[in-house]
């Protein structure tokens, strides 16, 4: 029935059963949170290494603190670190990680399918903290359980996403985890970072420019961070971008009144959100960031936790 | 391997004399009902501690706090072989704190299960005491752990398994000794 996981490298090809069982397992850690006494010693033994060859501050911390209050141990590679600067290639550092004997591996990386090529030659469970302009399937996850949480199910709903699409991992892996619940989406930015290509990423994907429009009727509504570090030249002044797309109270009416709002972090508040937005009743913000934890200590559980996968196919290459 | 039925241990008339003269036990060691609190181990101890906690409200009146543990986090032998187990949330919606616990499962075998209800206990805060119930007690133990109340002491061989089917549950309510046979 359930399929079993190996590695988690994106929600494209989970299953509406696999994505189920994930929200489900996450609840007892969700309840979890709320215990005086925050440590397992549930993965006592594992290590887990966090191997972020992008930078990462919120999702690092995520996975450290997941791991660490299932008991399990963490080595750290980060972006910064001196192996990469002096130009040792991808599989040979996820060799060296491997040759320490990690029960598991989290990989952000800024190339697109990282995790997947790490996966096909190691032989420990990968899971991908965000890669390129691919995935980011773990966030996608925890927006499900957000949604699942508040508004009691996940399917049917209108979603707008607004922003730069064309270059954010999280709104692919949401599109692709929510398409799978029936939920109609509504890409809206500008034109130049919401192309047509993505009306084909999934069923039920349209694109609206204008974001009355794109608001209208939404269920929940997510607001992408204007990431200036992927974008080589401004293609928008800010003062453009506020006046045309910012999520703003009076924006915000245009939806259903149990609207939700979501953002996954970090916001960039007077941007792309009205700081009265992030903060009102229907911003789910800090709500997300718990339900991080909650998805990755399930994940984690059933990942590292289990026992050694067989040995892959040799590598070809 | 095939398992066969060898005898019934108790019928559903006899399961129900004995949960009430466990809660009668209960109540009468703990003086009373101050500060009791029932917590079911998944699975079977969860009917067993709401039935238990049903006959001391119909005798003293007093509706004590019940609560559902899963130990799932707390197993030892995790990782062994295959894939994890399912995990479950604990249900225990009044502090721990102070509270005078029964533990309440089916069988008692290798005390393995109720170390791991213990620990998650101390995860969720500091009880005063805890006691354990069980329906059946059938040896073979693996941890210093012994039960204050027991409903029936049975002579097992480890080829044996006491199966209890709970109406609940089960559909059915009768304790069976089973064995496997190659």
């Amino acid at each position: 029935m359930l399929q079993r996981l190996q590695h988690l490298l994106g929600t494209e090809d989970l299953t509406r059963e696999q994505i189920a069982f994930i929200l489900d397992q996450a609840r007892p850690f969700q309840e979890f949170h709320r215990h005086p006494l925050k440590k397992l010693a549930t993965l006592r033994g594992k290590t887990v290494a966090l191997a972020f060859f992008e930078s990462s501050t919120r999702t690092r911390i995520s996975f450290a603190t997941a791991a660490a209050r299932l008991g399990a141990d963490t080595m750290n590679l980060q972006a910064e670190s001196s192996s990469l600067k002096k130009g040792e290639s991808l599989l040979d550092t996820v060799r060296t990680l491997e040759a320490m004997r990690p029960d598991g591996i989290v990989i952000r990386h800024t190339s697109s399918g990282a995790p997947e090529f790490v996966a096909q030659r190691l032989n420990i469970p990968v899971v991908n903290a965000g890669d390129g302009t691919h995935e980011h399937p773990t966030q996608a996850l925890l927006d499900a359980l957000t949604i699942r949480d508040r508004k009691g199910k996940l399917d049917d709903w209108n979603l707008t996403i607004l922003g730069d699409i064309l270059h954010s991992r999280v709104a692919r892996s949401n599109i692709h985890l929510l398409s799978k619940f029936g939920v109609r989406t509504t890409l809206c930015g500008p034109a130049m970072w919401v192309p047509r290509e993505l009306e084909t990423l999934a069923p039920n994907v349209r694109r609206v420019f204008r974001i009355d429009e794109a608001l209208n009727e939404a269920d929940i509504i997510m607001v992408l961070r204007v990431q200036s570090e992927r974008i080589h030249e401004p293609a928008l002044a800010p003062e453009e971008y506020i006046l045309q797309y910012q999520l703003t109270p009076e924006r915000l009416r245009l939806a259903r009144p149990d609207a939700l709002v979501l953002h996954p972090g970090p916001m960039i508040r007077g941007l792309e959100i009205d700081p009265a937005v992030a903060d009102g009743p229907q911003s789910c913000v800090l709500e997300q960031v718990t339900n991080g934890l909650a998805i990755r200590m399930a994940l984690l559980y059933h990942l590292v936790g289990g026992s050694p996968v067989e040995a892959p196919e040799p590598a070809k290459e | 391997m095939r398992v066969v039925e060898k005898r019934q241990l108790l019928s559903a008339e006899e399961i129900g004399r004995t949960l009430q003269r466990l809660a009668h036990e209960i109540v009468e060691k703990s003086g009373g009902t101050k500060d009791l609190a029932l917590i079911g181990v998944r699975r079977r101890g969860v009917p067993l501690s709401q039935r238990l906690a049903k006959t001391i409200r119909d005798s003293s009146g007093v509706a004590l706090p019940v609560g559902t543990i899963d130990i799932t986090l707390y197993r030892d032998d995790l990782s062994t072989v295959g894939p994890q187990p399912i995990v479950h949330s604990n249900e225990i919606d009044f502090p721990v704190d102070g509270r005078d616990l029964v533990l309440v499962d089916d069988v008692l075998y290798t005390g393995r299960t109720i170390r791991a209800a213990m620990n998650g206990l101390f995860d969720l805060g500091r009880p005063k005491r805890i006691r354990l119930c069980v329906l059946i007690d059938r040896g073979h133990r693996e941890m210093p752990i012994e039960a204050t109340f027991v409903g029936r002491t049975v002579e097992t061989s480890d080829t044996e398994i006491v199966e209890v089917r709970l109406q609940e549950i089960d559909g059915e309510e009768r304790v069976m000794l089973v064995d496997r046979v190659a």
